[in-house]
């Protein structure tokens, strides 16, 4: 299995992240104060866009290399504390640092290196999770 | 090169080309569209203990999104290099109250005054950065997904785990920007 398509996908992802101002977080706080229309009009768009994407993948009865169909997995809901908490704790994250995970990876190559540091508390935080897995309700 | 571009690309560009990456990434190989998955496979590359989360195949399971992620690097830094975003042009009302937040400085894509080295271990430049990095990096973990994983992808295949995600997401954001930051910058 070749890695380079994946490489590439990701590098026209990372141009438009720039290029969109997505990674900047002047505009994670013009969203979160609602005073703009610009990061509501790319998510929007994106959902809508890969939601007709994934009716016309399952209308078409694509399926892959392996087999299967082309679809995405249901996430199993179970109490849901998980997406509500996790989510929270994401969010706050989101906003202090005024980037989701590609963002930040984004950054660190578009002017804003101190965002490595930013990336490696990340790393220490999805440790810290795996570690205290067990005992976090679900 | 910069004049090629207008900034920032507008959203009904910007949007339909991020949501394409989605049936994409299935195309390809039937992958899922979710970038936080990465930092549990680079924990099991770098330091996976015994714990039972970062003992997975991360090489087989995790090789094609790692690529993808470098792929994410390496093009933010040729956006960066060929065409950057001089000046991101917020809202009136958003910078008005950035400066009532004490910012002087909004140019670049972050507050040079929060987001540079010299600030790392002032109070707002710790908690922006290393608190809001571990928060990143634990909460995805905990809700299985981020912003695309769970807000673009999830949402789109109408999934009821990642509407519960994204309110989180913003209660999160919310709060933190009415409450938390007026606190941290002043």
């Amino acid at each position: 299995m070749s890695l380079l398509p994946y490489f590439l996908l990701g590098g026209g992802f990372g141009f438009v992240l720039v290029e969109a101002e997505v990674v900047s977080w002047f505009r994670i706080q013009e969203m979160f104060r609602f005073e703009s229309f610009h990061m509501y009009g790319v998510i929007g768009t994106a959902v809508l866009t890969a939601a007709l994407s994934l009716v016309a993948l399952k209308r078409l009865r694509m399926r892959g290399a392996d087999g299967k169909p082309l679809a995405l997995e249901p996430k199993a809901f179970g109490s849901g504390v998980r997406y509500l908490a996790g989510g929270t704790m994401f969010g706050v994250g989101w906003a202090l640092t005024g980037a989701c995970p590609g963002p930040l990876v984004a950054l660190i190559g578009s002017g804003v290196p101190v965002m490595l540091v930013a990336v490696l508390s990340a790393l220490a935080g999805t440790w810290t999770y795996g570690l205290l897995r067990p005992s976090l309700p679900h | 090169m910069s004049q090629l571009f207008t900034h920032p690309l507008p959203w009904y560009v910007a949007g339909p080309l991020i949501g394409l990456v989605v049936p994409a990434l299935l195309l390809i190989g039937n992958k899922p569209f979710g970038i936080s998955s990465n930092f549990r496979h680079l924990c099991a590359a770098l330091a996976p203990g015994q714990i039972a989360f970062f003992r997975h195949d991360w090489k087989r399971l995790g090789g094609w999104n790692l690529a993808f992620l470098s792929g994410i690097f390496v093009g933010a830094m040729a956006a960066w290099q060929f065409a950057p975003p001089a000046h991101v042009a917020i809202s009136s009302g958003t910078s008005a109250a950035l400066r009532n937040l004490g910012l002087t400085d909004l140019s670049g894509l972050a507050p040079h005054e929060v987001f540079a080295w010299s600030s790392l271990l002032t109070l707002k430049g710790f908690v922006s950065i290393v608190v809001g990095g571990f928060l990143v990096g634990f909460g995805t973990a905990y809700a299985g997904g981020c912003t695309s994983g769970h807000a673009i992808a999830g949402l789109a295949d109408l999934q009821p785990a990642s509407l519960v995600a994204v309110c989180g997401f913003f209660a999160g954001g919310l709060t933190t920007t009415y409450v938390l930051l007026p606190i941290l910058f002043r």
